[in-house]
C-alpha cells in the first residue's frame, strides 16, 4: 500500500494547494444542494399534520445543529491528531473550525427558539438538550478565547487541543439527551436507527440541507485552514510562491 | 403567494429563523474570506521585512 498520500498531509504546501483546488468544488455543490433543500422545504414538503407550516424551521433548525456537532467532532479529532503526533496543519485545521462551529450552534440555538415559542409556548426552558447546547456554545468560546489569551502559537495549539479533547465528553451527553432524560425537545427523526419518521416529500428537502451545510463547512473550513497555514508559516520559499505572483 | 409568506400564521417565527440562518451563512463566507486575505496581507509583509520579494 502506498501511504505517501496520507504523509502529504501533513505538508502545509501540499495541503495549502489541495484545499485551494476543492474549495469551489465544495462551494459551489454546497450553494446548489442548500438551493435545492430550501425550494423543497418551503414550497414542495407538505404541511405537518400537528405543526402545520411551523415545522419548517426544521429545514434550517436541523442543519444549524448538525453542524454545531459536527464541526465539534472534526475540531476534536484534529485537535487529538495535533498533540498525539505533532502536526502543525491538524492544530491549524482545529484552530479553523471553532468560528464556524460557534456561529451555528448560534443559530441552532436562536432557530431552536423561535420553534419552541409556538410549539412549547416558551423560547427558552431549562431542558437536557438546550443546556448541552448552549454548554457546545460556551465550549467554542472558550476555545476561542483560550487560543487569543495564549501569545505563543505552540502553546495556544497544545493547550486549546486539550480543551477541545476534554470538551468532547458534551458531544454523545448532547445526542443523547433527548433519550436519557425527559426532555421537551422531541426525539431524533431522521438520525435514528428505525426508518426516519417522515415521509418522502418532507425528509428529501432536508437530507439536501444536511448534505449541503456539510458541503458548505468543507469550504469554510479549507478558506480558513489556509489563512491559519499561512499565518503559522515564518518564511519558506514555498511562501513566496504562493504569495507573490 | 400571500399564502406561502403567511407559513399557516406561522410567519413570525419561519421567516427570523430563515433571515438568520441566511445571515449565519452569509458571515460566516466573509469572515472565511476576509481571515485569508487577511493572512495573506500579513504573510506579503513578513516576505518584504525579511528582503524576500513582494
Amino acid at each position: 500500500m502506498d501511504f505517501t498520500w496520507f504523509h502529504r498531509l501533513g505538508s502545509p504546501p501540499h495541503v495549502y494547494g489541495l484545499a485551494q483546488r476543492l474549495t469551489p468544488w465544495l462551494g459551489w455543490s454546497a450553494a446548489l444542494l442548500i438551493a435545492a433543500g430550501l425550494y423543497g422545504g418551503l414550497w414542495l414538503a407538505p404541511p405537518d399534520y400537528q405543526q402545520g407550516d411551523g415545522f419548517r424551521i426544521i429545514y434550517v433548525h436541523a442543519p444549524s445543529a448538525w453542524m454545531s456537532l459536527m464541526v465539534y467532532v472534526t475540531m476534536a479529532l484534529a485537535a487529538a491528531v495535533g498533540l498525539v503526533w505533532r502536526i502543525k496543519v491538524a492544530h491549524a485545521a482545529a484552530a479553523a473550525c471553532a468560528p464556524i462551529g460557534a456561529s451555528f450552534t448560534l443559530a441552532a440555538l436562536a432557530t431552536g427558539a423561535l420553534w419552541g415559542e409556538p410549539m412549547w409556548g416558551t423560547y427558552w426552558q431549562w431542558d437536557p438538550r438546550l443546556t448541552s447546547e448552549l454548554v457546545l456554545f460556551f465550549l467554542y468560546l472558550g476555545y476561542m478565547g483560550l487560543r487569543a489569551a495564549i501569545e505563543d502559537p505552540q502553546r495556544a495549539d497544545r493547550a486549546s487541543a486539550l480543551l477541545a479533547v476534554v470538551g468532547s465528553i458534551n458531544v454523545p451527553i448532547i445526542h443523547y439527551s433527548v433519550t436519557w432524560w425527559n426532555s421537551l425537545h422531541q426525539a431524533p427523526s431522521v438520525m435514528r436507527l428505525a426508518r426516519p419518521a417522515m415521509p418522502a416529500a418532507m425528509l428529501v428537502p432536508l437530507l439536501l440541507m444536511l448534505l449541503g451545510f456539510t458541503l458548505l463547512f468543507g469550504a469554510l473550513l479549507l478558506v480558513r485552514l489556509r489563512a491559519e497555514i499561512l499565518t503559522r508559516e515564518r518564511g519558506g520559499a514555498w511562501l513566496r510562491e504562493v504569495l507573490v505572483p | 403567494m400571500r399564502e406561502f409568506l403567511d407559513m399557516g400564521g406561522y410567519a413570525a417565527f419561519v421567516w427570523p429563523a430563515y433571515a438568520l440562518t441566511l445571515a449565519v451563512v452569509i458571515a460566516n463566507v466573509l469572515a472565511a474570506r476576509r481571515a485569508l486575505r487577511r493572512a495573506q496581507l500579513l504573510g506579503r509583509r513578513r516576505l518584504s521585512a525579511r528582503g524576500e520579494g513582494a
